[in-house]
């Protein structure tokens, strides 16, 4: 029972905002919920809620799994992202025919620069001991000159078939791919954590690094993965972002998505100071600054004032998250609860019903 | 750091003053080059005069980031509370109640209230500084685009007159090809981060707070024990930060004279690199505040290098990367090495008790 009180407990703050959130727009119009069937596929704001945040939501798993073992943020990924999406739209536009073998192969490809910007900076995190945040400012500045490089100068349009398939629906089916390719991913990441001990091994690397080390696991090696694992979802999340695009534009491509990452590591509950983190957390974190993102258009806000407005709600939601307002409260609650048993002591044997009685009289 | 709780002989540079050192031989080395490859642009003194003028507001957003580093925190909203500053100013100035001392403190205004309002946030609520920055920045930025979208350029004529005022330097200078004297020119904006630089730079130095500021980013725990206020000292750098933001963005539209969406945007990256070269890191704690101008110089010769050279101007963020991971490398591998030579050092031969298996086992530590 307490086991799973603590399971829930560091979710309190996503779903509750996510409620919150969900109530606003139920003020604002009753039909927030309805889905409707437009040629063979669900559309309506749920569905585009999952839709939009498909490329945060997988960044933001790596971003957790980063932040939970080397204790700081990779703030490259969204250049990552760009890099690889432009490896992949290279490969598939060089190619006489494309065919889902192409798109695999690309993929694939991509996944290797993927992992090959990743070693980079866990190289430099891990062997050199640079923190994070410097060591990706080295991608985040000199990044998206590489891209455009790869790219040729132009900005390509992918303009076939399967690209067309992967970024709206496939007939049939009826819900959009990019959903079906999270949902895929968030299980293939869920299977991991059953099965190895990665949770573990990043927990204790990021709770004390020599402590680890001397229980004989290599906080080098921990920090290494964790990047690696975050070049393979760079490179998922490009591949994702460019099919919906349709074109690979290296400079506007996910500009600005590695302060919506962490702020869905942090609204999902975790310290960006390493430790323990939660991923379901940082998964409803990233629906919800999504949904955030959503709410403020629908409640049409002129859009000059978003920025304000979703910054007022970060600073509300991380006030009263906070440690200070949390300590305060629990010790006001505790002050309330044991005042009403003393005044219920002081009663003696009259109960509280006999008061109520005695009101009501 | 490792090397903490050894206790330093006196006469050993502390790693603030060795990671100077280092940016600072760089940027002359890398200034000796650009003399040596471009003899006609670079050995004018007016160039060198024209790094300054163009880039005091990054330099004096550098100055304040930097206190905020040492004291163990980051602002990353410093670039658009210097956007927002310009912003205002350019409306507040072109609006019939319109002056230059009115400017002044709508600038120190709104970067103190940003101050005050992060830094409270952050020291007495306890709130990870990344975040509520970040917000700042968003907030910032919102207010901005909502203030005024378009660009406006201030046509007022005592603005007008303050910014194309010029200091002039008549025994300095250089002969054009007609043979015509043409004096060195220093805009106010340089001297304005002069100022700053020996007002901040002693404030760290010697009084109290500075020491202070050090103390919380080495280590808050023992901070806290040895009686410092740890939650003002916090407070206060985020104020500093806010200030130099406002007073950068002062400056900023006293350079250009217009105020813009864009102005200042990306600033706070380019600050952040800007300090890491100048030998500040981001764990806190260990930085010199004169390291963040030649950091933020060192940055820009090398995009005046490039686009003297006549590449394409993706080089220059490319090479600007490169250049940042030959600093972050080379300053990792040189604390490491100093850390191995202090443990040398801190236990000489004699002093070992048995042996190699006494270093092995210090060593684990």
């Amino acid at each position: 029972m307490s086991n799973m009180k603590k399971n829930i407990s560091h979710l309190v703050l996503p779903l509750s905002v996510m409620a919150l959130l969900i109530v606003i727009n139920l003020i604002k119009g009753a039909d927030y919920f309805t889905i409707s069937m437009v040629n063979g596929a669900f559309y309506g704001n749920i569905p585009n809620i999952l839709f939009g945040a498909s490329e945060l939501v997988i960044l933001s798993i790596g971003m957790t799994l980063v932040t939970g073992a080397s204790r700081g943020q990779d703030i490259s990924i969204g250049v990552s992202a760009t890099i690889t999406s432009a490896v992949f739209v290279q490969y598939v536009l060089q190619a006489s025919e494309v065919t889902l073998f192409t798109i695999i192969v690309g993929f694939l490809l991509s996944c290797v620069t993927g992992l090959l910007l990743g070693a980079f900076n866990g190289t430099l995190v891990s062997v050199f001991k640079v923190q994070p945040m410097v060591a990706s400012l080295i991608l985040f500045t000199g990044g998206r000159s590489i891209a455009f490089m790869i790219d040729g100068k132009l900005s390509p349009i992918l303009a076939n078939d399967i690209s067309n398939k992967i970024g709206t629906v496939i007939p049939g089916v009826p819900v959009q791919t990019a959903i079906i390719l999270t949902a895929v991913f968030i299980a293939i990441v869920a299977v991991v954590f059953k099965t190895t001990n990665l949770r573990l091994y990043v927990e204790t690397v990021g709770i004390n690094p020599n402590a680890a080390r001397l229980n004989g696991i290599n906080p080098k090696k921990i920090i290494f993965l964790t990047f690696l694992i975050m070049g393979i979802c760079t490179a998922v999340a490009g591949f994702i972002a460019v099919n919906k695009a349709g074109r690979h534009d290296s400079v506007n491509l996910l500009k600005l998505i590695m302060m919506d990452a962490i702020l869905a590591v942090a609204i999902g509950g975790n310290s960006l100071g390493g430790g323990k983190f939660s991923i379901t957390g940082s998964i409803i974190g990233a629906y919800t600054i999504e949904m955030l993102n959503r709410t403020l258009l629908r409640l049409e806000i002129d859009p000059a004032m978003i920025k304000v407005f979703k910054a007022v709600f970060i600073i509300i939601l991380m006030v009263v998250a906070s440690p200070v307002v949390r300590a305060f409260m629990s010790k006001n609650l505790d002050r309330f609860r044991s005042w009403r048993l003393s005044s219920s002591q002081q009663k003696g044997p009259i109960s509280t019903t006999n008061i109520a009685r005695k009101q009501g009289e | 750091m490792a090397s903490v709780n050894v206790i330093k002989p006196k006469a050993r540079l502390s790693n603030s003053n060795i990671l100077f050192l280092i940016a600072a031989v760089i940027f002359v080395l890398m200034y000796l080059f650009a003399i040596i490859t471009f003899p006609n642009s670079f050995l004018q003194f007016q160039t060198f005069f024209d790094l300054f003028n163009l880039n005091a507001p990054l330099i004096i957003m550098t100055l304040g980031l930097c206190i905020v580093m040492i004291g163990g925190g980051i602002d990353i909203s410093i670039g658009s509370v210097t956007g927002l500053v310009t912003m205002a100013c350019a409306v507040f100035l072109e609006s019939r109640m319109g002056s230059i001392g009115g400017a002044i403190l709508v600038a120190l205004g709104i970067g103190i209230a940003f101050g005050i309002l992060q830094g409270y946030l952050i020291a007495y609520l306890e709130i990870q500084p990344f975040i509520i920055t970040l917000s700042g920045l968003f907030l910032a930025q919102g207010l901005l685009t909502t203030l005024h979208k378009d660009p406006i350029n201030v046509t007022m004529p005592a603005f007008v007159s303050l910014r194309d005022f010029d200091i002039v330097i008549a025994w300095l200078g250089t002969r054009n090809r007609l043979g015509v004297f043409i004096p060195c020119e220093i805009k106010p904006g340089t001297l304005i981060f002069i100022v700053l630089l020996i007002i901040l730079a002693s404030l760290m130095k010697w009084s109290r707070f500075g020491r202070n500021v050090y103390a919380v980013g080495g280590n808050t725990h023992s901070a806290m024990m040895l009686g410092i206020n740890v939650k003002r000292t916090i407070f206060i750098t985020y104020v500093i930060s806010g200030l130099t933001a406002g007073i950068a963005g002062f400056v900023y539209i006293m350079t250009t004279g217009a105020g813009n969406v864009g102005n200042a945007a990306g600033a706070e990256m380019k600050a952040i690199a800007s300090a890491i070269i100048g030998g500040t890191l981001l764990n806190g704690g260990v930085g010199n505040l004169l390291g963040a101008p030649i950091g933020t110089l060192t940055l820009l010769i090398i995009n005046e290098l490039i686009r003297a050279a006549g590449v394409q101007s993706n080089w220059q963020a490319m090479v600007s990367g490169l250049l940042l991971y030959f600093f972050i490398v080379l300053q990792s591998v040189i604390m490491s090495l100093r850390d191995r030579r202090k443990f040398s050092i801190a236990l000489p031969p004699w002093l070992r008790l048995s042996g190699k298996e006494q270093l092995g086992g210090q060593r684990e530590q």
